[in-house]
């Protein structure tokens, strides 16, 4: 009952009125992003980093988790009431989502998911409690090797398996890595892709990244699109759910909930495969219970059950971060970047070096998310209200903040250019339909890795035989074998039996 | 020779419309309901969606009007209205007043005052019911 204890006493250190007061504004905050299509949490995680100099690391990171949960509920409110999920992991949400609330039923949908969301986001967050000690003790043991295999795995799956092309995600990822690789280099000191430029001796910093290509490059793209012909809003009361609806959401919550979390949990994260995975569950399991299931007109298990395998996958994805300091989402690796300012080398030591960080991380993540459902279910028609916002203005504050953000850093103007110049690089990246995920990761993970690497290959007196040393590091890189080559090969036999690779969407709008 | 009506969904819009029908009645021509929006938020209460369009098209059937929806978009919205004005050759544009503070006109401007100063035909200004 260690687990227990330790999370009591992470409550302990939570549950103080300054703490909660972070806790609610992440929520809120996180909600307002995710509610607004283009504005994810990653976006307001990334602008909100400056903030981490003036605040006590443990209330930004109850406020960013905050806003991490919030943007996942946020963004089902947008899929419900106007068929625009706000971010991707409310695709499969809309589908039965906005039927059910053009039918009239927008408050019992807006209800199961929020409902929802609290129940699979408290299972997936108790879940981390319990897995991420045991993963952590394990992942102390692992060698510099076997973790540099572990972050090219990472990066791996998440570039080929995650996303549509694998060719823009492999771009989208040598980008990144190209950006990490800014800098003097750590063992022999010459500059790399510096330009002769002093100011890039450092390398480049995370933030101005992150904010020059979320929100900078969202912000340019925003303005090449300005005027879209307006989407109709479906007008919602104060959530409520009957008794049927209670009875017939509360299985799907539990089965998304258990295909959320695992998908979370593993480097090839996100939340899209689990919430497909768990529409496609309930609407087979309502064809077999009853042969005129409501699927198609707006079923109430299909917004219960993908809404619930959302919030698991975004608490699972905790798991690699706490344990093994493996960002998995776009907002995992911009939390990364804010423990990095800290000076907090995220990785299998932090359980044991910040024990209190970690148990009130997990402490404040159970309260953000009980907060979510208490401010949420009244605020609902509010936040439908946020969709009238005009994008001139809200686009100028985003870009306010941003340079705000980016200045602030080192207080230099030269940071200033850098961000217009990843801005423009969000830009394009947007305009060619370049994953922006394995870019982050690059960005962030590409240093690390270089690290490890060259710690594997000191150690071996610069034999590459070191990287291959450790029993975990060959099981590892078969993986990564596996995973290349795999979607290729299946690829490859499909076609020669004569079977049409079906696209997952297409499947789905039959 | 046309009727313009500049509509919105709501009561000024009503009464443009209603004052707007009896005008191109009265003068035995056609009218063009016209709805714009500067479409630079998401979602825009003024902008008629799918289900007010069928309603409203219903509506104009039941008279014997010529009649037609044009919906615009673009920066100001005035432009739009006088735009079709021009495009129709209109005899006469029917608008909806409303009371405006004066800073909320200095910020926000105002599409009424455009069109009276600048529409090249008659202006019908009416008032939402009391």
């Amino acid at each position: 009952m260690d687990t227990l204890d330790l999370l009591l006493d992470g409550f302990g250190n939570a549950l103080t009125p300054e703490n909660l007061l972070y806790a609610a504004i992440g929520v809120l905050l996180g909600t307002f992003v995710g509610v607004l299509p283009g504005i994810g949490p990653a976006m307001a995680v990334a602008l909100l980093l400056p903030i981490t100099y003036g605040l006590d690391v443990t209330q930004s990171l109850i406020m960013f988790a905050g806003i991490y949960y919030g943007g996942m509920y946020g963004g089902s409110t947008t899929s419900i009431l106007l068929n625009t999920p706000g971010e991707s992991a409310s695709v499969m949400t809309a589908i039965e989502g906005n039927k059910m609330a053009k039918r009239g039923r927008a408050a019992q949908a807006l209800a199961t998911a929020a409902i929802g969301s609290f129940i699979a986001g408290t299972i997936g967050t108790l879940l981390v409690a319990f897995f991420t000690p045991t993963i952590a003790d394990l992942a102390v043991e692992i060698g510099a090797p076997s973790y540099f295999a572990i972050m090219l795995l990472s990066l791996v799956l998440v570039t080929s398996v995650l996303g549509t092309s694998k060719i823009r995600g492999f771009i989208g990822l040598f980008i990144g890595l190209t950006i990490g690789l800014v800098g003097l280099d750590l063992s022999t000191g010459q500059a790399r892709l510096t330009g002769g430029f002093l100011e890039l001796a450092d390398g480049v910093d995370i933030v101005v990244v992150a904010v020059g290509v979320f929100a900078m490059g969202e912000a340019m793209w925003t303005a090449a699109h300005l005027r879209r012909k307006p989407v109709d809003v479906i007008p919602t009361g104060q959530p409520f759910m009957g008794r049927d609806d209670w009875r017939r959401s509360w299985g799907p919550w539990l089965r998304g909930t258990a295909l959320g979390f695992p998908f979370g949990a593993v480097p090839a994260g996100g939340a899209e495969t689990p919430t497909f995975l768990s529409y496609i569950t309930e609407r087979k399991l309502a064809d077999r219970k009853a042969g005129d299931s409501e699927f198609g007109e707006g079923a109430i298990e299909g917004v219960a059950g993908p809404e619930a395998a959302n919030n698991a996958s975004a608490a699972g994805m905790f798991v690699p971060l706490l344990a093994l300091g493996l960002p998995v989402t776009a907002t995992a690796a911009v939390l990364i970047a804010a423990l990095q300012t800290y000076g907090i080398q995220p990785g299998p030591t932090l359980m044991a070096d910040q024990p209190d960080l970690v148990w009130t991380l997990l402490a404040s993540l159970l309260i953000g998310n009980a907060l979510l459902l208490v401010i949420n279910l009244p605020l609902a028609p509010l936040w439908a209200k946020l969709l009238r916002i005009p994008r001139p203005q809200l686009y100028a504050g985003i870009l306010f903040f941003a340079s705000l953000g980016a200045y602030s850093v080192n207080q230099d103007p030269f940071d200033l250019a850098l961000l217009v110049i990843f801005g423009g690089v969000g830009f394009a990246i947007r305009r060619f339909g370049i994953p922006v995920l394995p870019l982050i990761l690059g960005v962030i993970l590409g240093p690390l890795m270089e690290l490890k690497l060259r710690e594997a290959l000191d150690l071996s007196g610069g034999d590459l035989s070191g990287l291959f040393n450790e029993g975990l590091a060959i099981f590892v890189y078969a993986l990564v074998v596996i995973a290349i080559v795999l979607p290729v090969a299946l690829g490859r036999f499909r076609r020669s039996q004569g079977v049409p690779a079906q696209d997952s969407m297409e499947e789905v709008d039959r | 020779m046309t009727v313009v009506i500049g509509y919105i969904p709501d009561q000024y819009g009503e009464a443009a419309l209603t004052a707007g029908i009896e005008e191109a009645q009265r003068r035995g021509t056609g009218l063009v309901v016209v709805n714009a929006t500067k479409g630079d938020a998401l979602a825009d209460r003024r902008y008629v969606g799918s289900a007010g369009l069928s309603e409203l098209e219903d509506r104009l059937a039941g008279l014997d009007v010529p009649h037609e929806v044009r919906q615009a978009m673009g920066a100001d919205v005035a432009e739009e209205l006088l735009r079709v004005v021009a495009d129709t050759d209109a005899d006469v544009v029917v608008i909806g007043l409303r009371h405006r503070t004066p800073v909320g006109k200095m910020i926000m401007g105002s599409v009424a005052q455009r069109v009276l100063l600048d529409a090249p035909c008659a202006v019908l200004a009416v008032k939402a019911g009391r």
